[in-house]
C-alpha cells in the first residue's frame, strides 16, 4: 500500500483537473460530489497507509515516482517520504480537508464561483500533500509555493471586492518574503551538503560547523514566518478571512500556516544543534503567542478573534519547536488543527445563520436558534482553553512543561498567553451566544440552524476536538503517550523531559487553575455584568484603542517599509526606467527606423543593382578574407 | 611546337575559344545568336572535360546542356517572338559599373591564385574515374540516397514547370 | 590522356567564364540571357569540380557536377515556365522594367 503513495496527491489532482476544465459544464452537486471524493479516496488511501507503516518494522519509506532533474552532477529525483511524520500530516489533511470539502458543499451552495472554489480547494490539497510528501527540499519548496498560490487565489475568491484582493495580495506579498529565506536555506543546504535529500542532509549535518548549521536554520526559519504567520510577517492572516471561512478553516488555521511547523519539526537536526537558532525560534514564537492574544481580546470581527487566536497558537507551537519539544508541536499542530477548524466552521455556520453578519456585537443569544453550531463551538473554545480532559489541554501542557524545563520566564509568557486565550475566546463564545439578540429584527427572524451537510463535520470535528487529546496522554500518568512514541524516529536528537512528575503535576494543576479562573472572571464580565463591547472606537480607553487597532502594526510597516519602498520607487521608475531604459530601447527603435527610412531607398526592385551588390559584396568578402590572414 | 606539348595546345585553344564564345554570349545583341554561342562555349568546356578524361561527363554535358537545354531556351525564344533585339539601348552608367564590378572581382580572384603551388594534373595519373563504370559504381554506391532525391527533384521540377505554365482556367 | 597542365590555368579558366557570366548577369537587360549567363557561371563551376576531381584522383567531384547539371536542368525548367509567364501577363521580359515586387 505504502507504495501507492503516489496515488495520494494525485486523486485531489485529478479532481482539480476535472473541476478546472469542466467546471461550468458540471452541475454545483456533482462539482462538489468529485471533489469531495476525490479528497476521500485520498484519505481512505492515506489511512490505509498509516495503518500499514504503524504495523512495519521499516519507519521510513521512500519512494521514487520519477527523475526530476537530471543535470550533470545535480541529481534530484521526484521522491515520496512516508514516514510517521509525514503520514500524520496526511492523515490531518486530507481527513480535516474532507470534512471542510463537505462543510463547504453546504457553505458555499448559493455561490456562482462554486466549480472554481472547489477547483482551488482540491489544487491547494494537492500542493499541501506534496509539501508534506516530499522527500527533498526542493519538492516541499513547490508545495510551499502551490499552497501560497492557492491561498492566494482563495483570499482573493471574492475578487470583485478590492479590499479581498488588496488582502490577498497582502498574504501573496508577506509570504514571498519568507519563500525568499527559504530558497536562500535550500541553496546553502545545498551548498553545504551537496544534496537536498532529507535523509543525506541530515546524515551529514552533525559534520559541519554549527555556525552553517545556525544560518540555515535561521533561513528555514525566516520561510517559516512568513508561512505561519510569526512575528514580524504575521500581518497578513488576519486580513487572509477576507476568503469564505472554509478556506480559513483549511487553509488559514488546520493545514497551511502549520507548514512552517511541519518543516521545522522535519528539519529538526538543524535546531538541535544550533542553540542560537531554537532560541530565536522559541521567543519569536512566544512574543508572537502573546502579542496576538492581546489583540484578540479587543476585537470585534468573530472571523479575526479566531485568526488572531491561530496565530497566537502558532507561535506556542514554535515555542514548543524552540524548546525542542519537535513532538509536543506536532501534537499541538494535531489538536488545533481539530478544534481550530471546528471553530472556524462554527463560525461560519453563525455566519450562515446571520445572513453574512461578522460582527459579535450585533450577535448574541443564538444558544436557542443554533443548537448544534452552539454545542459544538463550545466544545471548541473548552478545548482551545486547555480544560481537561478536552484535546487542548495535553497538547498545550506539554508544550508548557517542556518550556518550564528549558525556561521558567519562557514558560511564564506562555502561561498568560494561554490565560488570554480563555479570556477571548470565552468572551467570543459569551457575547455570540448568551444575552438578548442585537441584531435586527430582520436577521432575528433570518436566523436557522445550518444544513446537515454543515453540521455533520462540526460534529465529527468535536468529537476529534474533545478526544483528540488521547493522542498524546501525559507520561506521568504511566499511560502511552503515543504521539511520542510515534514521532521517535523523526526526531533525530530527541530531547526528553527529565522533569519529576510532582512538578510537572503541579504545573499541570496551576495551568488549569488559571484557566478556570479566566473563565470564571470573563463569565462574570459577559453573562453576570453583562458588559457590551464599545460599539465606537472613541468610546475605548487609550491602551484599549492601542489593541483595537492592532498596535498600528500595519500602519508602522506602512510608514517604515512601504513608503520609502514607494518612494524609491518612484525614483528608479523616473530616473532608470523612463530616462534610462526607455531611452535606451526607444533610441533602438528610432535610431532603426531612421536608418531605415534612408536605406529603404535602396530597395528598388532593380535586378541589376542587387546583383551588382551582391558582387561588390563578395569582392569586399574575399578581400576581407586575405586582409585578416 | 614552339615549346609546347600538344596537349597545352589543345587546351590553350579551348580555353581561347571558351572565353570568345563566352564573351559573345554577353555582347551579342540577338537572343537567338547569344543562345548559339553558348553552345558553342558548351562544346568547348566539353572537350575540356575529355581532356581531363572524364569522357562521360563530357558526353553527358552535350547531351544535357546543348542538347536539352539550350533547345529549351531556344525553344521559348522563338514561342515567345523574342529572336529580335528587343533590348532597348541601355543606359552606360549600369555597363560601366557592371564591368567595373566584375574586374574587380576577376582581380581579386586571380590574385588570390597568386603564388599558390604549382600542381599538374599529370601528376596523379587518375585516367579511370572518368569512366562510365566508375562513375557508375560511386553513384549507385556512395551517393544513391541523392541521386533518388535528384530524380524527385526532376519530378518536382516538371510538375512545377506545367503548373506554372499553364493557361489559368478562367 | 594524360595532360600537364597546371590546375592553376584550371582556376584562372573557370574564374574568367565565371566573371563572364557574371558582368552578363550584371550589365544585361534580357531576362533570357540572364539566364544564360547563369548557366555560364555553372559551368565555370562544373569545369573547375572536374579539374580538382582529376587532380585528386576522386570521382566525388565528377559525380558533383552530375548533380549541378541534374539541378540546372531543373532549375531552367521552372524558370523559363516563369519567364514565359512573365511574359505573357506583362508583354516584356526586361528587368528594368520588372522592377515592381508587388501588383
Amino acid at each position: 500500500m505504502i507504495k501507492l503513495i503516489a496515488l495520494v496527491p494525485l486523486f485531489p489532482l485529478i479532481g482539480f483537473l476535472i473541476n478546472g476544465f469542466f467546471g461550468k459544464k458540471l452541475s454545483k452537486s456533482l462539482s462538489g460530489i468529485i471533489a469531495s471524493v476525490s479528497i476521500l479516496a485520498s484519505f481512505v488511501l492515506s489511512v490505509l497507509i498509516f495503518v500499514e507503516l504503524q504495523g512495519s518494522a521499516q519507519k521510513s519509506h521512500i519512494i521514487e515516482a520519477f527523475s526530476w532533474i537530471n543535470s550533470g552532477t545535480l541529481h534530484i529525483p521526484f521522491e515520496f517520504l512516508v514516514d510517521p511524520l509525514s503520514s500524520l500530516f496526511l492523515l490531518i489533511i486530507t481527513g480535516i480537508g474532507f470534512l471542510i470539502h463537505v462543510y463547504s458543499i453546504g457553505y458555499m451552495h448559493d455561490d456562482e464561483g462554486f466549480s472554481r472554489f472547489f477547483t482551488y480547494l482540491n489544487l491547494f490539497v494537492f500542493f499541501m500533500l506534496l509539501l508534506v510528501l516530499g522527500n527533498n527540499y526542493l519538492i516541499m519548496f513547490v508545495g510551499w509555493e502551490g499552497v501560497g498560490l492557492c491561498s492566494y487565489l482563495l483570499i482573493g475568491f471574492w475578487f470583485k471586492n478590492t479590499a479581498y484582493n488588496n488582502a490577498a495580495r497582502k498574504a501573496f506579498v508577506m509570504n514571498r518574503i519568507g519563500d525568499l529565506g527559504f530558497l536562500l536555506g535550500i541553496i546553502l543546504i545545498f551548498v553545504t551538503f551537496g544534496s537536498i535529500s532529507f535523509n543525506e542532509v541530515f546524515d551529514k549535518a552533525g559534520t559541519v560547523g554549527t555556525s552553517v548549521i545556525t544560518a540555515i536554520a535561521l533561513l528555514l526559519f525566516i520561510g517559516a514566518m512568513g508561512k505561519s504567520a510569526q512575528i514580524p510577517l504575521y500581518t497578513w492572516l488576519p486580513d487572509a478571512m477576507a476568503g469564505p471561512t472554509p478556506v480559513s478553516a483549511l487553509i488559514h488555521a488546520a493545514t497551511m500556516v502549520t507548514a512552517g511547523i511541519y518543516m521545522v519539526t522535519r528539519s529538526n537536526i538543524f535546531y538541535s544543534i544550533s542553540d542560537v537558532a531554537s532560541e530565536v525560534v522559541a521567543i519569536t514564537g512566544v512574543v508572537t503567542a502573546l502579542f496576538a492574544a492581546t489583540i484578540g481580546l479587543l476585537q470585534n470581527d468573530i472571523k479575526k478573534i479566531l485568526a488572531y487566536s491561530t496565530v497566537s497558537q502558532l507561535g506556542l507551537m514554535f515555542l514548543g519547536l524552540g524548546v525542542g519539544a519537535y513532538s509536543s508541536a506536532v501534537f499541538h499542530v494535531t489538536t488545533h488543527a481539530f478544534f481550530k477548524a471546528l471553530l472556524f466552521l462554527g463560525a461560519g455556520s453563525v455566519i450562515h445563520a446571520m445572513g453574512g453578519e461578522q460582527d459579535i456585537r450585533k450577535m448574541g443569544g443564538l444558544s436557542n436558534h443554533i443548537k448544534i453550531t452552539f454545542w459544538t463551538m463550545f466544545i471548541g473554545t473548552i478545548a482551545i482553553s486547555g480544560i481537561p480532559p478536552f484535546s487542548g489541554f495535553f497538547s498545550k501542557d506539554e508544550i508548557l512543561a517542556h518550556t518550564y524545563e528549558h525556561s521558567p520566564v519562557l514558560w511564564f509568557l506562555g502561561m498568560v498567553t494561554s490565560m488570554l486565550t480563555v479570556f477571548y475566546m470565552c468572551r467570543m463564545l459569551f457575547l455570540t451566544f448568551y444575552g438578548k439578540f442585537r441584531g435586527t429584527h430582520e436577521q432575528e427572524h433570518h436566523l436557522h440552524e445550518s444544513p446537515k451537510s454543515m453540521t455533520i463535520p462540526l460534529m465529527v470535528l468535536a468529537l476529534l476536538a474533545a478526544a483528540g487529546g488521547l493522542l498524546g496522554l501525559p507520561e506521568f500518568l504511566h499511560l502511552p503517550n503515543w504521539m511520542h512514541h510515534n514521532l521517535e524516529s523523526v526526531i533525530k536528537r530527541p530531547d526528553p523531559m527529565t522533569m519529576d512528575h510532582d512538578k510537572e503535576l503541579i504545573l499541570m494543576g496551576l495551568a488549569v487553575l488559571a484557566a478556570g479562573t479566566v473563565w470564571f472572571f470573563a463569565h462574570m464580565m459577559y453573562r453576570v455584568n453583562k458588559v457590551l463591547p464599545a460599539a465606537k472606537e472613541e468610546q475605548l480607553k487609550p491602551w484599549q484603542k492601542l489593541i483595537y487597532n492592532k498596535y498600528w502594526v500595519d500602519e508602522i510597516y506602512d510608514a517604515v517599509i512601504r513608503k520609502p519602498l514607494d518612494f524609491l520607487s518612484d525614483i528608479f521608475y523616473k530616473f532608470m526606467d523612463i530616462a534610462m531604459i526607455d531611452g535606451i530601447v526607444n533610441g533602438v527603435g528610432s535610431a532603426v527606423k531612421g536608418v531605415g527610412s534612408v536605406v529603404r531607398l535602396a530597395q528598388q526592385g532593380s535586378i541589376g543593382f542587387y546583383v551588382i551588390s551582391m558582387v561588390l559584396g563578395v569582392v569586399f568578402i574575399v578581400l576581407l578574407t586575405f586582409l585578416i590572414k | 611546337m614552339l615549346g609546347y606539348t600538344i596537349t597545352q595546345w589543345i587546351f590553350g585553344i579551348l580555353s581561347f575559344l571558351a572565353i570568345m564564345f563566352a564573351l559573345m554570349v554577353v555582347f551579342s545583341r540577338n537572343p537567338v545568336n547569344s543562345v548559339l554561342y553558348l553552345v558553342m562555349t558548351f562544346f568547348c568546356i566539353a572537350g575540356h572535360y575529355l581532356l581531363m578524361n572524364a569522357q562521360f561527363l563530357a558526353i553527358v554535358h552535350i547531351v544535357v546542356y546543348a542538347g536539352a537545354i539550350m533547345v529549351l531556351f531556344l525553344f521559348v525564344i522563338m514561342l515567345m517572338n523574342l529572336n529580335h533585339d528587343t533590348e532597348p539601348k541601355s543606359k552606360w552608367l549600369p555597363k560601366t559599373i557592371a564591368i567595373i564590378a566584375g574586374g574587380m572581382m576577376l582581380f581579386v580572384l586571380v590574385g588570390s591564385l597568386k603564388g599558390t603551388e604549382q600542381l599538374n594534373l599529370s601528376s596523379y595519373g587518375a585516367s579511370q574515374i572518368g569512366t562510365v563504370k566508375n562513375l557508375g559504381k560511386v553513384l549507385f554506391s556512395e551517393f544513391l540516397f541523392p541521386f533518388e532525391i535528384a530524380s524527385i527533384l526532376l519530378l518536382a521540377a516538371m510538375v512545377g514547370a506545367i503548373m506554372i505554365g499553364k493557361r489559368e482556367i478562367k | 590522356m594524360i595532360n600537364g597542365i597546371s590546375i592553376n590555368y584550371y582556376l584562372l579558366l573557370s574564374a574568367v567564364l565565371f566573371i563572364i557570366g557574371a558582368v552578363g548577369v550584371m550589365a544585361r537587360r534580357n531576362s533570357i540571357i540572364i539566364f544564360m549567363c547563369i548557366e555560364l557561371m555553372l559551368n565555370a563551376v562544373n569545369l573547375l569540380l572536374v579539374a580538382f576531381s582529376t587532380l585528386h584522383g576522386d570521382a566525388s567531384g565528377q559525380v558533383f557536377v552530375f548533380f549541378i547539371m541534374a539541378v540546372a536542368a531543373a532549375e531552367v525548367a521552372v524558370g523559363l515556365a516563369i519567364l514565359s509567364m512573365i511574359y505573357r501577363n506583362v508583354k516584356s521580359i526586361d528587368t528594368d522594367l520588372l522592377s515592381n515586387l508587388k501588383n
